[in-house]
């Protein structure tokens, strides 16, 4: 997917006007942080599992190496077979070897945010065969030609009458004039259409959720179990997987599972959690006859040991991105890449370079919930300001922007000054503005005046009337 | 691609600003691999008695859409199934996992319900088959693949009818993982199922039967081991 993160603004702007989309997002900001605080009010025990969480991934970041090795032994004694990819290159040429040499004319796909990251789709399409995803939200976006909207719920930008629209549009062997107003004759028409491609699929690739050390397993999550008819009915099973997947043992995945469900859609736990392990044993009487793992690095080792090595306890649950107030405002489109919301702003900038996505850390109010439901802990604020400062050192800020910011660092630098300076600004500003109490614009701040009006100051500034409160009550500032 | 994997990890170890784990370290991580060791297991299930935790179960899997029909012994279970599927106004008919543990039941005593024994295929309407264990915690079925217990059957049956024994019900999943480690090598797929099949990806309205079943029905039977 090319990038279209360096137009966020524009992008952004776009989506704050979309109605469909607008509607969709209203429906979005409802759901999900209820149904994540119903479940967490369900479980005293939620805070200490994310302590033990965010300890276990510390653990094996900092065993990385030794516990990817011990997976992959364990794969291979399975009689699986492990990829190693530099690059999102090298992972999609390992995912075609492995569906030519099957002969294979379809694939199956469940959802894989590592299949976005590396564009598989595109790239198999181009080489003859053609890719069908089965996740009913990520099959609406690949029969839209978009990219998913949101991590786990790829289609939560749309409304159902675009569903209808681009169900009436491919599944054109159905009658013209049925009706698609509900989603459940949506989803029982996907159903019976996506039934046929399990059945006739020659591959299934899936992601991972998380790798297990100890029994070379792949463990995914999902609700609709087609995660299941696709690594099941198949010639093969690939899992495409980052390297951070990877977990210890089963009791550390359980840790991490009973956490994953209940922040992502406030589930106590998904309705299908799989364990594979290995290809089809024998007297099995179904099972993929090949088990392949496609293990992704695609920057990732580079992080560790750096000021961004949290971001890789990230476990993809989605709760920064649904209490985002920013992604909730423009949906994930805007971030013009693969990952949106906060630990998009994050993750992107160090898989595709803080030139492309340099916006993407500025898209952010501060406001601090995405790190206080993160269950990981992960600071993405601090992050975001890190990537900041980073854009501030390297120049990629514009030009009037670091003006104003070394102009502000200097008045900050000297409180008095400072003082001088915030006091003459309230008392001008009140000046101009005491007639309407607004201002509808005001010269180097059209950034913040185009879409709203920018409150007049009382005329005292804080510090002021601070001190004059002080003398008044006997006491010195 | 070996030099992909000698690089990545030497990239790893490198950003890690450590050679491979001394021989220390990799004892410790050893360890840890083989003790197996819990982490918080949470009071809900674990503070339970046994008829305690097969209630919860109960409770959980019917929050999440399940049905269950308990009965007193494996005679009842050919009873509840065909009771079952008359009032779901579904074909008696049905897809059986070649379980022993169902060979067990004796089904002749309802000759109507009309048996086939082996893995499902796509026009199985619904299907029956066991379980391994069941997680009170969630209200979660815990199957196991093998020779007796094709996947398929769990997934591609509009109705999905498991037989559970009350023995079978444990606190949590940390249980189920002892019990399967006991019983020998990690089968190569495990199924945790809580409830029907499900999708809230229009409009984030609940649509049950997304692409596994449609329904699923726990017929759990008391036994001696309870």
């Amino acid at each position: 997917m090319q990038p279209t993160s360096h137009a966020f603004k524009a992008n952004a702007h776009r989506a704050l006007g979309d109605a469909n989309l607008q509607r969709a997002m209203g429906m979005m900001r409802a759901g999900f942080p209820e149904k994540r605080a119903q479940a967490i009010a369900r479980l005293p025990e939620f805070e200490p599992l994310r302590d033990e969480g965010v300890a276990i991934k510390n653990h094996v970041l900092a065993h990385l190496d030794f516990y990817l090795e011990r997976f992959e032994q364990n794969v291979v004694a399975q009689g699986g077979k492990v990829h190693w990819c530099r690059n999102a290159q090298e992972a999609r040429e390992t995912v075609l070897g492995i569906c030519r040499s099957l002969d294979a004319k379809t694939v199956t796909k469940g959802k894989s945010m590592i299949g976005e990251e590396i564009a598989i789709n595109d790239f198999l399409d181009a080489n003859g065969i053609t890719p069908v995803e089965t996740d009913l939200g990520e099959y609406i976006v690949q029969i839209r030609h978009e990219p998913p909207s949101h991590i786990i719920a790829p289609a939560v930008h749309l409304i159902k009458e675009q569903v209808a629209e681009s169900f009436r549009e491919t599944h054109t062997h159905l009658p013209p004039e049925r009706s698609l107003e509900e989603p459940r004759v949506l989803c029982d028409e996907a159903r019976a259409v996506l039934r046929e491609k399990f059945l006739a699929a020659d591959v299934g690739i899936t992601g991972a959720n998380f790798l297990i050390a100890e029994t070379g397993s792949s463990i995914i999550v999902t609700n609709e179990g087609n995660g299941d008819l696709t690594q099941l009915l198949p010639k093969a099973h690939i899992v495409l997987a980052s390297l951070e997947k990877v977990v210890p043992t089963l009791e550390d995945a359980t840790t991490l599972l009973r956490l994953l469900a209940r922040s992502a859609t406030g589930q106590e736990f998904s309705t299908y959690t799989t364990v594979s392990t290995g290809p089809r044993r024998a007297g099995d009487l179904d099972g993929p006859g090949e088990y392949h793992v496609v293990l992704l690095d695609n920057g990732r080792s580079a992080l560790l040991g750096g000021e961004f090595q949290d971001m890789l306890r990230c476990i993809r649950c989605a709760a920064c991105l649904n209490h985002c107030p920013v992604y909730g405002a423009i949906g994930g489109h805007a971030y013009g890449w693969v990952y949106s919301g906060p630990m998009g702003a994050v993750l992107t900038p160090t898989l595709i370079g803080i030139e492309e996505a340099g916006n993407l850390p500025n898209a952010s109010t501060f406001c601090g919930r995405c790190e206080s439901v993160c269950p990981m802990r992960i600071p993405l604020p601090k992050m975001m300001r890190q990537w900041r400062e980073r854009e501030f050192a390297r120049a990629l800020a514009p030009q009037t922007q670091r003006w104003g910011l070394a102009l502000w660092s200097y008045a900050a630098q000297r409180p008095a000054l400072y003082r001088r300076l915030s006091a003459l600004a309230a008392r001008v500003l009140g000046a101009l503005g005491a007639s309407r109490g607004r201002f509808r614009s005001l010269p180097l701040a059209s950034g913040w005046t185009d879409t709203r009006d920018m409150p007049a100051p009382e005329g005292k500034s804080f510090m002021t009337l601070w001190a004059e409160r002080q003398r008044k009550t006997g006491k010195t500032a | 691609m070996s030099d992909a994997r000698d690089q990545i990890l030497g990239d790893l170890r490198a950003h890690l600003g450590r050679g491979r784990l001394d021989a220390a370290a990799a004892a410790e991580a050893e360890a840890r691999l083989a003790a197996h060791r819990r982490n918080l297991v949470p009071a809900r299930a674990a503070a339970l008695d046994h008829a305690g935790q097969v209630a919860l179960f109960i409770a959980e899997a019917e929050t999440v859409d399940a049905t269950i029909a308990r009965v007193g012994s494996a005679a009842d279970v050919p009873g509840a199934v065909a009771d079952y599927l008359s009032r779901q106004n579904l074909p008696a008919r049905l897809v059986m996992a070649p379980d022993p543990k169902l060979e067990s039941i004796p089904w002749s005593a309802r000759p109507m319900l009309e048996l086939r024994r082996g893995r499902a295929e796509d026009g199985d309407a619904a299907g029956i088959t066991g379980a391994f264990a069941a997680i009170a915690e969630t209200g979660t079925l815990m199957l196991v693949s093998g020779p007796e217990s094709p996947t398929r059957n769990n997934f591609l049956p509009d109705t999905h009818i498991v037989v559970l024994r009350a023995s079978e019900v444990v606190a949590c999943y940390e249980d189920g993982w002892d019990r399967l480690r006991a019983k020998g090598a990690m089968p190569r797929t495990v199924n945790f199922i809580t409830g029907p099949s499900r999708t809230g990806d229009i409009e984030q309205r609940l649509v049950l039967g997304a692409h596994g079943p449609r329904r699923l029905h726990i017929v759990l039977v008391e036994d001696a081991g309870a």
